[in-house]
């Protein structure tokens, strides 16, 4: 009986495989993957957002062509699938179309916000002393406004219109975007590396964006996906209350302000913007939450 | 404890000067010149330059804030341009109106909260916690304008139960909440107003608890063989400083945002104040309201804060 020798060849065909690194982006996929809520809403939003990218192409009907025999006619009446306004206008196109309106104000404001604020934060924060003290009281003032009376207050004086909406709701939106960049940004620069990449001759800039900025990013990002809801929510509030587009732009928030003249005739049709609006904050929020779970942030 | 709550209310000052700033700096985003809605359009520049003294326009703005400051603290909010009363009058009348409903509106919520979010938080991962998950995100993505249309259609539309508009058939002088008549006003807004706190409150319960309930000394009290009727309330002795700082937020959300409910029903609470003070660009109503809607979300976080102090001695911000 003679023992087999454990050549080196031997040793390295029974080794361990070597592991597959997947990396950050990597796990959160991997996570991402199980999540069947947040996949879903996920599509529905890439769906939403296509649907409105398309709208030339998709819509049946030209949203602004009216029709004075057509006027508030039910679901499914004819070609009208989900019938028709006031104007005999058709529905389903309108929300189409609409959904552009309401999907730039809801995305580009966030987008803003994040920029700006989380500029403001990441300098409120690695700054330290007085200058993040009158950064952060500054934001403090903002903050003593509830959302809703700040855009209202800031609209009603800016007037109406699509640009004066999309500044009302970034000034909005970035002190909530400030004050957690700032936190984030404290965090990180009391954590050893810091100290080390100083040490080791780097540059204020060069610190800001390869060390700072880079761990920053990922709460604050995750915390701007969840003002998107909000913001879209803040916008067709506005523009119900005629302080947002102009009509005969097609708007959710818009059409659900004329159309409420008309509940007494036509209900179900009445209500449809409102839905519109509902599935796609709550798609927002959902996703967002999932994200948050995904990447594992305590935002 | 007297000189925390001391300086806390001392920090509030800046704050509040710098709402006020705010506010006063408002007027001059608006396009146009207020004084031009005023006049006639063929006003001679002598008629214009009059005008503008007697409103005090003509002084420099920095001048202007401060007799402004002045006034607004004394209680002179100027007078409203459309009605040509004094605005402060308006105001609390309106203010009494928004502020019933809202605080109605999120004790109901609190209460509903307060049951799902000790139901969830217990039975984390069950059937229960995702029914009331689900309530919560329907409460925060639902547009409380829409809900308050459907609401109108289904009670006052199709089922004819409750009126749709309005604050009683002699407005805010007969209304009075122990006559039925008149209280049905108040149900469909006090409703619609309910679900976005709910959503929020539910939320911030459900996850303080859960976090305190994953501490060790709950499985301590547990050990030692307490009920669990007394570890619940043990639990919610400890998450209860967060769910009333969130309770004082929402009230000051409902009160400062309640336009869009009450340009609906026609409430006649502030919210519709600023709606019509926005339409006819009546500049001092619209100053005073914003400036008295903000001072009263500044004093509910205030005393909120206060009343941290009280329940958990633990906490201690300066």
């Amino acid at each position: 009986m003679t023992d087999v020798p454990a050549t080196p060849s031997l040793i390295a065909q029974t080794a361990a495989p070597a592991p597959h690194v997947r990396g950050y982006w990597g796990n959160v996929w991997n996570r991402l993957k199980y999540d069947h809520v947040t996949l879903f809403f996920l599509v529905l939003i890439i769906a939403v957002i296509l649907s409105a990218v398309f709208a030339p192409w998709l819509a049946p009907f030209d949203p602004n062509k009216s029709s004075m025999a057509a006027r508030l006619k039910p679901v499914m009446f004819k070609s009208f699938y989900l019938g028709t306004d006031e104007q005999g206008r058709d529905i389903l196109s309108r929300l189409i179309w609409g959904g552009r309106t309401s999907l730039v104000m809801g995305i580009s404001p966030v987008f803003l916000a994040t920029v700006i604020g989380g500029f403001f934060g990441v300098f409120a924060g690695y700054a330290g002393g007085k200058l993040n003290t009158a950064i952060m009281r500054t934001m403090d003032v903002f903050f003593a406004f509830p959302s809703v009376l700040l855009a209202v207050a800031i609209s009603g004086s800016l007037g109406s219109g699509l640009v004066n909406q999309m500044i009302t709701l970034t000034i909005v939106l970035i002190p909530p975007i400030c004050r957690v960049a700032e936190t984030a940004t404290s965090q990180v620069r009391t954590m050893d590396f810091i100290d080390a990449a100083r040490a080791s001759g780097a540059g204020t800039m060069s610190i800001l964006f390869r060390h700072v900025l880079v761990n920053v990013m990922s709460p604050v990002m995750v915390y701007s996906s969840t003002l998107v809801s909000a913001s879209i929510l803040l916008a067709s509030g506005l523009s119900f209350l005629g302080l947002g587009v102009s009509p005969p732009t097609p708007d959710w928030g818009l059409m659900l302000s004329t159309l409420r003249q008309s509940i007494y005739v036509q209900p179900l049709v009445c209500a449809l913007p409102g839905v519109a609006i509902l599935i796609t904050s709550i798609a927002f929020n959902l996703v967002s939450d999932g994200l948050r779970q995904a990447m594992d942030v305590k935002a | 404890m007297w000189l925390y709550a001391a300086r806390r209310i001392v920090f509030t000052i800046p704050i509040g000067l710098g709402v006020t700033l705010i506010c006063f700096a408002l007027i001059y985003l608006a396009p146009g010149d207020p004084i031009q809605s005023l006049l006639p359009p063929d006003a001679t520049a002598k008629d214009i330059a009059e005008l503008k003294h007697v409103y005090g326009l003509d002084k420099p703005i920095p001048v202007q804030y401060v007799i402004w400051l002045g006034r607004a603290l004394t209680g002179d909010l100027g007078m409203s341009i459309q009605t040509n009363k004094p605005v402060l009058d308006e105001v609390t009348r309106a203010f009494a109106n928004t502020f019933t409903i809202s605080v109605i509106s999120v004790i109901l919520a609190m209460a509903m909260a307060l049951v799902l979010g000790i139901v969830a938080a217990f039975h984390v991962g069950g059937w229960a916690d995702r029914v009331a998950t689900a309530v919560a995100v329907l409460g925060i993505s639902v547009p409380t304008f829409w809900l308050a249309v459907v609401l109108v259609i289904l009670f006052a539309v199709e089922l004819g139960w409750l009126p749709a508009t309005g604050m009683g058939s002699q407005g805010s002088n007969g209304f009075s909440w122990f006559v039925w008549e008149q209280a049905k006003f108040a149900i469909l807004p006090i409703v619609s107003m309910t679900l976005t706190p709910l959503g929020i409150l539910m939320r911030t319960t459900r996850s303080s608890l859960a976090e305190i309930l994953s501490q060790d000394f709950i499985q301590t009290l547990r050990a030692k063989g307490l009920s669990e009727t007394a570890v619940v309330k043990h639990a919610i002795r400890n998450a209860l400083p967060q769910i009333m700082a969130m309770f004082g937020l929402q009230l000051g959300y409902l009160v400062g945002g309640s336009i869009l409910i009450e340009t609906i029903f026609t409430w006649p609470g502030t919210g519709f104040l600023l709606s019509k003070a926005i339409l006819t660009r009546d500049i001092p109503l619209l100053q005073g309201t914003i400036l008295v809607l903000a001072m009263a979300f500044v004093a509910i976080n205030l005393i909120v804060d206060l009343l941290q102090t009280l329940v958990d001695p633990r906490i201690k911000r300066a």
